[in-house]
């Protein structure tokens, strides 16, 4: 037992010296460095100028509508939720019909049913999650059906 | 529990009780899905001479749906297919079937080494190399063959995709998730059929018809014939066998009384290498 | 120990500086292939693995190799290993993380490698593979550490480490088994398709394995004062001459069968790697090259007086560790894919970035094997100082 705490200690002592009193700034200036690329995302955003808030607009089509597949406040905040799992029912499961809590019936697509009401995907869908910061990979597959390809592409 | 995810979809049991109603449902949601009409086809023409011919001898007594008239049964146990290549004399009636498929799924033109193909055409002594005979009848030697997706009843990919990307549906398509693909490609070194594709670039800028009604890919996924399940959702046939001219019979396997049997019944078929066991769902009339 | 890699002579901070330059080159070819997709790689729709894949299998090889000297000595006592065997431990570190991008770098979605887990499927191999690669690196970790730090405070090892010693064993016949698994239960590519596939990757992995490390020991004999110990070396010498006989053995029996039975869809493969087929013969020359080298190789480990001088034994090494690169690294994933199921030949060839990137995961797995052999080395020379 001695002979191991004896043993530890050289090797304290020994890892020690690796740090002679000279390099003291050093690792200062480096805990700087750190904490600084560590704070990043909070001061950079403090110092960005952000964007103006820009409102979220319901296309006319949706507005003449007036109902979506759920209500609002549960669309807002579950939307990519319910999203994920109508792709596996219709995917996996190749149930494509909806039924919604008011009896209404919707085709699960995203290009052919979510976008044909909600036909501007740009001040709807983009510009919340661009306020958002929110990056998804959607439409790197599904289309926007009320433009072209090449407009989908960009 | 499956089920407690599924909170969204509280009255969904009812539309799943029934397939009759969610059809009904689609039907009233035609007007807004229905696809984009279609150029008259070119090829149409030469289907008459087609059967001057080949003489296809299919029964009679056992007529073949029309696919024009009638639409696709609503379920099946093993969606199958039965190819009479008799009907294909050259890659000009074979043509107006790989396009349909080609602009229905979006699919773009590629270089040899990237391309995607969903149906294309083979020759026989490709398609079938162990049935490869010394002396192949001319004709069938340059006969264009069809090659798809066989929706194996026992599917390798299946077995070695290691997400179930890919995957057996109830009704036997062997089917893409393209969300879960992780672009492993081994479900590509297991097909022994050559049926899958890999995206090795965007295919986006090389699509060259576009259907809005259907997505397109990213880079980096596997896939391949989905034998039109979209279409068949929405009681619809495939595009290719709606596009055959009657080539091509759909239809259940599992069902004595289908198209698909009934052809089988009346004439000699191979499928393609049958021999690993993988029992493909592609038949082929010689 | 970690400190112990920060401190080194010049030409350690030149190689150190070198291989990061390396991996900083592979990085931005990789974040090219990001951007455009695997399109940049020079496989196809019907050579759909390349050049990648098939470093993992022989990465996954070297690192299985590791167990020839782990064996010995945990197993049968074999005292003259003791030296060395943390070698074997740390090269499997270096070997399996290299394996694990090499995946990576595969993958057409490398963001959503996790549904890997998500959803585990139990009927696919590549998930019983990535679960025996971990599983190894992590056992090599705790093991490789574990003896290190012991040794370094003069103390034997703790009891509780022998059963993961002993079971690394097994994991390590697992893992290279199981990447053979991968390829030989695939039905239509009959190249692969073959019981023997497993015990031939066994046996490459066995040669070039022990190859490398007498390789790395004959190194640091030369620059550092690490020595193996001749005894040490020549009995893995007598490992490697059994080993490559055996690889040898087995690709013969291949050859044999395909050859005699005469089989077309058995013989085609072979016919494309050592002749070519249909005028394609990209890959001709390569497949003879390993072939010439491990004959050399064999003849001259044969030879007891050859092997007995060490700088004959390097060449051999080395020769044995290039032959089955070639073999394993080019030959076996390629000669698979050519012809297609549908008797189609398309050629692979790997392309510059390619090579690039690969060269890049390389330097990775160079850099942790500098810095393990380093703690190493540095622990031994620390501990002969103190006695």
């Amino acid at each position: 037992m001695n002979d191991k705490a004896e043993l530890s200690n050289a090797s304290a002592s020994a890892s020690m010296k690796l740090i002679p009193s000279g390099d003291k700034k050093w690792i200062i200036l480096g805990l700087i460095i750190f904490v600084g690329l560590f704070t990043f995302p909070i001061w950079y955003n403090m110092l960005k100028c952000s964007a103006p808030i820009q409102p979220v607009v319901l296309s006319a089509k949706a507005k003449a509508a007036g109902y979506c597949v759920l209500p609002k406040s549960e669309m807002v905040s579950a939307h990519m939720q319910i999203l994920d799992e109508w792709r596996d029912i219709v995917v996996r499961e190749g149930e494509r019909t909806y039924t919604s809590p008011s009896g209404k019936i919707f085709t699960m697509s995203l290009s052919n049913t979510c976008l044909d009401c909600h036909n501007n995907q740009a001040e709807f869908c983009d510009r919340c999650h661009q306020y958002a910061s929110v990056k998804t990979y959607c439409m790197d597959c599904h289309v926007n059906p009320s433009k072209s390809l090449k407009e989908n592409m960009q | 529990m499956k089920n407690s995810r599924r909170k969204f979809l509280k009255i969904a049991g009812a539309t799943a009780a029934g397939l009759g109603l969610s059809t009904t449902a689609i039907k009233a949601l035609e007007s807004t899905t229905a696809e984009p009409p279609r150029a008259p086809d070119p090829h149409a023409a030469p289907a008459v001479d087609t059967i001057k011919m080949g003489k296809p001898v299919i029964d009679e007594t056992a007529p073949v749906a029309d696919v024009k008239k009638n639409p696709p049964p609503s379920k099946a146990k093993q969606w199958a297919m039965v190819v009479d290549t008799r009907q294909f004399k050259s890659s000009k009636d074979l043509e107006p079937v790989v396009n349909a498929c080609n602009k229905i799924h979006n699919i773009p033109s590629l270089n040899k080494k990237h391309e995607i193909k969903w149906i294309w055409e083979e020759e026989y002594k490709h398609l079938f190399p162990s049935l490869e005979t010394k002396f192949l009848a001319e004709e069938v030697k340059h006969r264009p063959f069809p090659a798809l997706c066989n929706h194996c009843e026992n599917p390798p990919c299946v077995r070695a995709c290691p997400t179930q990307a890919t995957f057996k549906r109830k009704d036997g398509i062997v089917l893409m998730d393209f969300h879960r693909c992780i672009g492993c490609r081994f479900c590509m070194a297991a097909c022994p059929y050559g049926a899958r594709s890999f995206n090795y670039v965007d295919p986006r800028p090389n699509i060259e018809e576009f259907n809005p009604q259907f997505p397109t890919r990213t880079k980096g996924v596997v896939e391949k014939c989905n034998f039109c399940a979209e279409r068949l959702a929405k009681g619809q046939w495939p595009a290719c066998v709606e596009a055959s001219n009657g080539a091509i019979t759909f239809g259940d396997l599992d069902d004595p009384d289908s198209d698909v049997r009934k052809v089988l019944k009346n004439n000699f078929s191979v499928r393609r290498n049958v021999s690993l066991g993988t029992e493909p769902s592609v038949y082929y009339i010689i | 120990m970690l400190e112990t890699i920060f401190k080194g002579s010049k030409s350690y901070w030149t190689l150190v500086t070198i291989l990061a330059g390396l991996i900083a080159v592979g990085a931005i070819f990789y974040i090219k292939q990001l951007q455009v997709g695997l399109g940049i790689t020079g496989m196809s729709r019907d050579v759909s693995w390349g050049f990648y894949i098939a470093q993992l299998t022989f990465l996954v090889g070297v690192a299985a190799g590791g167990v020839m000297l782990v064996l010995p000595y945990y197993l049968h006592n074999y005292k003259k290993f003791g030296k060395i065997t943390i070698l074997g431990e740390f090269l499997a570190i270096a070997s399996i993380i290299m394996c694990l991008l090499f995946v990576m770098v595969d993958l057409g979605q490398p963001a959503r490698a996790l549904n890997l887990w998500l959803h585990p499927t139990l009927h696919s191999v590549l998930f019983w593979d990535s679960l025996v690669l971990f599983g190894y690196l992590f056992l090599n970790l705790l093991v490789g550490w574990t003896v290190l730090d012991c040794e370094r405070n003069a103390v034997p090892p703790p009891k509780w480490i022998k059963p993961f010693i002993y079971l690394s064993i097994p994991f390590a016949f697992g893992i290279h088994t199981v990447t053979a698994f991968l390829y030989c239960g695939l039905p239509g590519r009959h190249f692969w398709l073959t019981a023997v596939l497993a015990p031939r990757f066994l046996a490459s992995a066995f040669a070039a394995g022990p190859a490398f490390v007498i390789i790395l020991c004959l190194i640091l004999k030369k620059y550092t004062k690490f020595n193996a110990g001749k005894d040490a070396v020549q009995a893995l010498s007598r490992i490697i001459t059994y080993a490559l006989l055996a690889n040898i053995f087995l690709f013969l029996c291949e050859v044999f069968v395909a050859m005699y039975s005469q089989m077309p869809s058995h013989m085609v493969h072979l016919q494309y790697l050592f002749f070519g087929l249909h005028g394609h013969n990209a890959l001709v020359p390569y497949m003879w090259a390993a072939m010439t080298m491990m004959a050399v190789a064999i003849f001259m480990l044969l030879v007891p007086s050859v092997r007995k001088n060490e700088s004959y034994l390097a060449i051999a090494c080395v020769l044995t560790f290039v032959g089955i690169w070639i073999d394993k690294g080019l030959g076996m994933i390629t000669g698979g894919f050519v012809p297609n199921p549908l008797h189609q030949v398309t050629e692979y060839m790997p392309t510059f970035p390619e090579l690039m990137i690969s060269i890049g995961i390389y330097s990775i797995g160079g850099l942790i094997l500098t810095f393990l052999f380093k703690m190493a080395v540095s622990v031994r020379e620390e501990v002969s100082q103190d006695l």
